[in-house]
Order: C-alpha cells, then sequence, then structure tokens
C-alpha cells in the first residue's frame, strides 16, 4: 500500500500465527496498511478471514499464545511492539478504543451504565465523579438516547440492543480517543438501526476528526462508510484502496466475486442467478504460501502457486495483489 | 377439495397472544405477537415476510409449522385446515430452515446421522441410498462429504447454518418456511444458497415463506413480500409493487434503510427517531404512528383498516380517501 501522509496508525507485514493441534495456523500474514486523523477504513472480508485477530493485535488484547511479529506497528509514534502491558492499558480506551458487535458481551452485567462510562475517564483523566458523570450524560445525549441522565442507573440488560449499541459508542468516546476499531458494530441490528447508528459514528467521527477503523462483511455498510476499503481473504489483504475505485474498478478475482454475489437492487436482475465463488476457505495451518485464493479463482494459473507480486492501478493508492496485471488472465492473452 | 387455485399456503384471521409475567410478583399481561393476520401464497410462490426484530415473523413461521397453536383464527394447506392434518404427512410437506441452527442441531449426532434422520423417520430408501443422498445435499450446501463424520461444535456457525438448510432440503418438501436462511453465512455462500433455492423452486414448484432482514436478498427471491410491524400485515404487494412503489411510510422507510454498495451515496436518514415500541403496550390507534414521518392527526387515536388495492392491501389511514373507490382488479 502507498504512503499515508502523517498517518496516525501504521501497519507493516503484520503476522500472526496461532499454535494449534497440527502446527501452526498462520492466520494473518503480511499485512500493511496506514490510517490519518479524520480517516475510515473498512476492513471487508469472510468469516475467518483475520479481521477480529487484526483489530485485537493493533489494540494489544490477542491470547497470549498468539504469537504477533511486524516489520512495524505504530500509533501516533508510539512503537506497539514495544509497548508492554502498562504502555497498552493506558492508551485502551484512552487513545484508543474499541466497539464490538455484541455489547452484551462487552458490557459487564454486574454494572450500571454510569459505572462504566465514567470509569476509563476516571482511569486515565484526572477528573472527579461529578465531572465524569457530566461528560457521560453529554456524549449520551449525543449518541441520541433521551432521558440521558435517567439512564446512568440502569443496567445493561434494561435497555435495548440498538440502545445498548450507542451506550458502547459512548463508552468509546469518553475520553476522546484519536483511533476507533469498530469490529462488526450493527452485524446484530435491525436494518432501521443499522442506518442510525452508522450515520452516528460516521457523524462523530468526522466532527472529532477520529481514525476510524471498521471491520464488517457487508459490502453495502463498506460502499456507504468507507474512506479507504482493504479487502482481506484467508489472512492476506487482497485489494486495497480509495472506496469509489475498488468498487468502480474491482480488480482482484476475490473482490469481483464478492460484488457479484451479492443482488443490488436495480441493478441485479430479479431472481436472476447470482454469482457464486464455489469452493471453501483453504486450511491456514502448516506451510501456507502462494495466493490463498487460488483454488477457488476463476483465473488460477500455476505461477498462483509462487510468489505474488503487489500491483497498482493507474490509481497508485488502489492496490493488489495477483499473477495478472489486470487481475485477469484472458484479458493478458489479447493485450 | 384443492384445485390449481386453492393458495397452497393460507392464514385466516390469525392471531397469536401470549401471556407473561415480567417478574415474580408482577401481574399477567398480554403480548399479541400476531394480531388478525390473513395470508394466501399461490403454489410455486415466494412470499417474503419483512419488518424488524420482534415484529412476530418467527411466531407466525412456527404456526405455520404447527409448533404453536393460534389463538384465533385458522391455517390452511391445500384449502385443509393445519389441524386435522397428520402431523407425519404435515411434516412431509412443510419444512422449516431456521435461523438459529446451533439450538435445532442435536449435538451427540454425527453430521450424517442429522441430515438422514428425516428420511430414517420417513423409511425413505435404504442405508446407501440414504448415505448417497445425504453426499449430493451437502456437495449442493458447500459442505465438504468429510463433514459427515463431525459432530455441531466442530463446525463454524456457516457450517451448521448448511447442516440445517440440508436437513431440511433432503425431504424435497412442498413449502419451506425459511426464518433467515442465510443470515449466519458469508455472502459467497449466501448467493450459493439463494440460487439453490431459486433453482429447486422452478425444478419442483416449492412455495416458500421466506422470512429476512436482508431486503435486497427478499427482492431477489419474492414474488409477494409482506411488511410486518408490531404483529400486523401493514402491507402486502407484489415484489415490483412493493420494491418499485412502496405506499406505507413504514415499508418505505425499511426500503431506504438498503444500503447498496454505491460509495457514492452516504448512510440515509430513515428519520425514524423513536425506538421499535413495546409490544406489551403497543401504542394506540396506528401503532407506527410515534415513528411515523407522515402522521396525521387521527393516525394516534383511530387504527387504520386494511384496504384492499390492486396489488394488494395496505393499513394506512393516508391512504383512507382509496376505500370510496375501489380499487380496479
Ligand atoms: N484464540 C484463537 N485460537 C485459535 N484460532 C483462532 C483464535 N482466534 C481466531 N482464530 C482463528 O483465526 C482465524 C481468523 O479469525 P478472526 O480474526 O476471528 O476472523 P474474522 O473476524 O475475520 O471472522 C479463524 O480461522 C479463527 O478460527
Ligand atoms: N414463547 C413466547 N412467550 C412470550 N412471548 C413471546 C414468545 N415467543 C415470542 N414472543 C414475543 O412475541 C413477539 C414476536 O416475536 P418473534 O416472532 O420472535 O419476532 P421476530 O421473529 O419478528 O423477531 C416478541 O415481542 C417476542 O418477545
Ligand atoms: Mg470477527
Ligand atoms: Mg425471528
Amino acid at each position: 500500500m502507498t504512503e499515508t501522509r502523517d498517518p496516525i496508525l501504521s501497519v507493516r507485514n503484520l503476522t500472526l500465527d496461532i499454535p494449534v493441534g497440527g502446527g501452526t495456523l498462520h492466520a494473518v500474514r503480511g499485512i500493511d496498511f496506514d490510517l490519518a486523523r479524520g480517516e475510515t477504513l473498512c476492513i471487508v472480508g469472510e468469516s475467518g478471514s483475520g479481521k477480529s485477530l487484526t483489530s485485537l493485535a493493533i489494540m494489544g488484547l490477542l491470547a497470549p499464545r498468539i504469537e504477533r511479529r511486524a516489520d512495524r506497528l505504530e500509533f501516533d509514534g508510539v512503537d506497539l511492539l514495544k509497548a508492554g502491558p502498562r504502555k497498552m492499558r493506558s492508551l485502551r480506551g484512552n487513545r484508543m478504543s474499541m466497539i464490538f458487535q455484541e455489547p452484551m458481551t462487552s458490557l459487564n452485567p454486574a454494572y450500571t451504565i454510569g459505572d462504566q462510562l465514567t470509569e476509563a475517564l476516571l482511569l486515565h483523566r484526572n477528573v472527579g465523579k461529578k465531572a465524569a458523570r457530566d461528560r457521560a450524560v453529554e456524549l449520551l445525549e449525543k449518541v441520541g438516547i433521551t432521558a440521558a441522565a435517567s439512564r446512568l442507573g440502569q443496567f445493561p440488560h434494561q435497555l435495548s440492543g440498538g440502545l445498548r449499541q450507542r451506550v458502547m459508542i459512548a463508552m468509546a468516546l469518553m475520553c476522546e480517543p484519536e483511533l476507533i476499531i469498530a469490529d462488526e458494530p450493527t452485524t446484530a441490528l435491525d436494518v432501521t438501526i443499522q442506518a442510525q447508528i452508522l450515520r452516528l459514528l460516521v457523524d462523530l467521527q468526522r466532527e472529532m476528526n477520529v481514525a476510524m477503523i471498521l471491520i464488517t462483511h457487508d459490502l453495502g455498510v463498506v460502499a456507504r462508510v468507507a474512506d479507504k476499503v482493504a479487502v482481506m481473504y484467508a489472512g492476506e489483504l487482497v485489494e486495497t484502496g480509495p472506496a469509489g475505485a475498488v468498487f468502480g474498478q474491482p480488480t482482484h478475482p476475490y473482490t469481483r466475486g464478492l460484488l457479484r454475489c451479492i443482488p443490488v437492487p436495480g441493478k441485479t436482475e430479479r431472481g436472476a442467478e447470482l454469482g457464486t465463488i464455489p469452493g471453501i476457505v483453504p486450511s491456514l495451518v502448516g506451510d501456507v504460501s502462494g495466493c490463498p485464493f487460488r483454488t477457488r479463482c476463476e483465473e488460477a494459473v500455476a505461477a498462483c502457486r509462487g510468489a505474488i507480486p503487489l500491483r497498482h492501478r493507474s490509481d497508485d493508492a488502489h492496490a493488489f495483489r495477483c499473477v495478472h496485471e489486470t487481475g485477469m488472465a484472458t484479458a493478458e492473452v489479447s493485450a | 377439495m384443492s384445485d390449481a387455485t386453492t393458495p397452497v399456503l393460507e392464514l385466516r384471521n390469525v392471531s397469536k397472544v401470549y401471556t407473561i409475567r415480567q417478574g415474580l410478583f408482577a401481574e399477567r399481561k398480554s403480548l399479541r405477537a400476531i394480531d388478525d393476520v390473513s395470508l394466501k401464497v399461490e403454489r410455486g410462490g415466494v412470499l417474503g415476510l419483512v419488518g424488524e426484530s420482534g415484529c412476530g415473523k418467527s411466531t407466525l413461521a412456527k404456526i405455520l409449522l404447527g409448533l404453536e397453536t393460534p389463538t384465533t383464527g385458522e391455517v390452511l394447506i391445500d384449502g385443509e385446515p393445519v389441524g386435522a392434518q397428520d402431523r407425519r404427512k404435515l411434516a412431509r410437506r412443510i419444512q422449516p430452515i431456521f435461523q438459529d441452527p446451533y439450538s435445532s442441531l442435536n449435538p451427540r449426532k454425527s453430521i450424517a446421522d442429522i441430515i438422514s434422520l428425516p428420511l430414517r423417520v420417513h423409511g425413505i430408501g435404504d442405508a446407501a441410498s440414504q448415505d448417497k443422498a445425504v453426499r449430493e445435499i451437502l456437495d449442493i450446501v458447500g459442505l465438504p462429504a468429510r463433514v459427515m463424520n463431525s459432530y455441531p461444535s466442530q463446525m463454524s456457525g456457516g457450517q451448521r447454518q448448511r447442516v440445517a438448510i440440508a436437513r431440511a432440503l433432503i425431504m424435497k418438501p412442498e413449502i419451506v418456511i425459511c426464518d433467515e436462511p442465510t443470515s449466519a453465512l458469508d455472502v459467497s455462500v449466501q448467493s450459493q444458497i439463494l440460487n439453490l433455492l431459486g433453482e429447486l423452486r422452478r425444478e419442483f414448484g416449492l412455495t416458500y415463506l421466506f422470512i429476512s432482514h436482508n431486503l435486497a436478498v427478499v427482492e431477489h427471491l419474492a414474488t409477494r413480500v409482506a411488511v410486518m410491524y408490531l404483529g400486523r400485515i401493514v402491507e402486502e404487494a407484489s415484489v415490483a409493487g412493493l420494491f418499485d412503489h412502496a405506499r406505507h411510510p413504514y415499508s418505505q422507510a425499511l426500503l431506504e434503510s438498503v444500503l447498496t454498495p454505491d460509495p457514492a451515496l452516504g448512510v440515509p436518514d430513515t428519520q425514524l427517531g423513536a425506538a421499535y415500541p413495546n409490544p406489551i403496550a403497543p401504542p394506540s390507534g396506528c401503532h407506527f404512528h410515534p415513528r411515523c414521518p407522515k402522521a396525521l392527526p387521527q393516525c394516534s387515536s383511530v387504527a387504520p383498516r386494511p384496504l384492499t388495492t390492486a396489488d394488494g392491501r395496505i393499513e394506512c389511514h393516508l391512504f383512507d380517501e382509496e376505500k370510496a373507490e375501489p380499487a380496479t382488479a
């Protein structure tokens, strides 16, 4: 991926290995990206492609047995590879925060909304209880929760799914973080609530000039929210670039395949056969080399077993990994 | 008693009321999960059922499957009331694909046993042909044959959903009740399943009730669509009628929430300010009025009556005048 000027987050060659029964699971392999303040990067990919692990690796929340390596993992000049548990704790919930898919698992059922909202602020900032409560009410109002002050005494189970997700967002914003990672924040919600929550996230992110990584498997969400897109397959980023370029000129066979799989209202003929990607994701245990998509790829050739070059489209920021210059075997023959 | 014009599936004024108690000493309250629903599904048709969570979609599915009895009203399959049909015969005609496969797959049975169970219960074929059928259906739903000896706990959520789909389809039923069948699947698998459901329908004349929160998927697969809000069908129309000219403000809001993959567009503002109402204390008048951007004065006090339109039905005061001049059909 091309360099972003003055990135707040810079990731180079991030690799995650997990020891499993039969050997090593090479779950994430050689990921590169940069993110600037005020930018939204969407990481899109199917389940198991390594999206959540990537975000946990940045937040320093990986299980201890998972081995994390990288050439660079920097947050605003801080080398996260060298940061110890104390340093990471002082960053998390403070300068970088995370929003998870299922708020019920990340909200503590035994504590009130108010306690949980103010916790990070009391921990990281030199503020009193009163100031922390005021800030909590302010943020609950900001995320569109009515009767905010009265919510502070409520417990998570007393709120609907949509309200809990709003509380999670308010909690993530308490300390005015510079980086937010939202992992499938709207996947469990109704489409109507999803639209409201995404609007809220995008508005707040612009207003506060936060850098945001939004992880999703939903191409519609990506198109509407992303500045930059990273398409992930079996632990690798196979295509990255500005949203307009990736959707306008999808190039990697996997990206093109995914876009053919979804019915698009107004475009796809109703009832017509949808595109498919036959086959299954390869095992990432043991020796993993070559293009991970080759077993399912229409364009696969013998060279796909070897080293895969990183290529750029005319727009330099739009990159993809494929042995074919255009992502298509047929175009090469006629060229 | 059935002929070509008899709807294969029909609901007549079906209601389902649950009695619930919130807390140990609280008084009992009734929750009207399904409220006077009448619907017909013609043979080979796909009725899409959409609406926010909690509106009653799964309850309706369970009633059709005979897993819940309606409090009032009746369900007819091929013109025969469901209560009167032999349950085993019913099971061969109507099969479910549920939303949450984990709770419906026996954790102690192998995948091959789970999928072939309906064949064994109904005594269809011998062991060899059942084994062959299982392999075929596994291939169709995108699972490798080696999972036959696996157990549900060893599979991913997506794989378990495919097992549930295989189990329903192996009976080649007449009617399939699909309750969010592809919600847990990746899009590349979802499209295979949607294509498969489409193929099977064309080939065997199957009829589906298709419940999904993904409106683009419903638009793609359904022939007719019913929009549900707090247990009531507020609009029912052909796919073209609903997706090209939605009339009910709630249908319109649902459609506006669909995020098509167009990077030139941002996130829409659906103007559905307030949250989904509490079903124990539904709003007076039209249940939708507190969230409706087009509400009229009478909407908060008078419940709208269902009106027949050229293309189906609608329940909304905005269309009251049309009652005077019945739609031409
Ligand atoms: N703690 C763990 N132990 C073993 N395998 C894991 C663990 N966490 C994740 N994995 C595996 O790593 C891969 C990537 O997982 P994940 O990042 O959760 O995917 P995604 O979020 O894209 O669905 C999957 O194959 C998953 O099974
Ligand atoms: N067995 C039950 N007892 C009491 N209430 C129920 C029961 N099943 C469903 N409900 C209630 O009925 C309403 C409709 O539920 P459901 O049919 O599951 O909705 P959907 O499938 O549209 O999300 C909800 O308010 C739900 O809480
Ligand atoms: Mg994940
Ligand atoms: Mg349901």
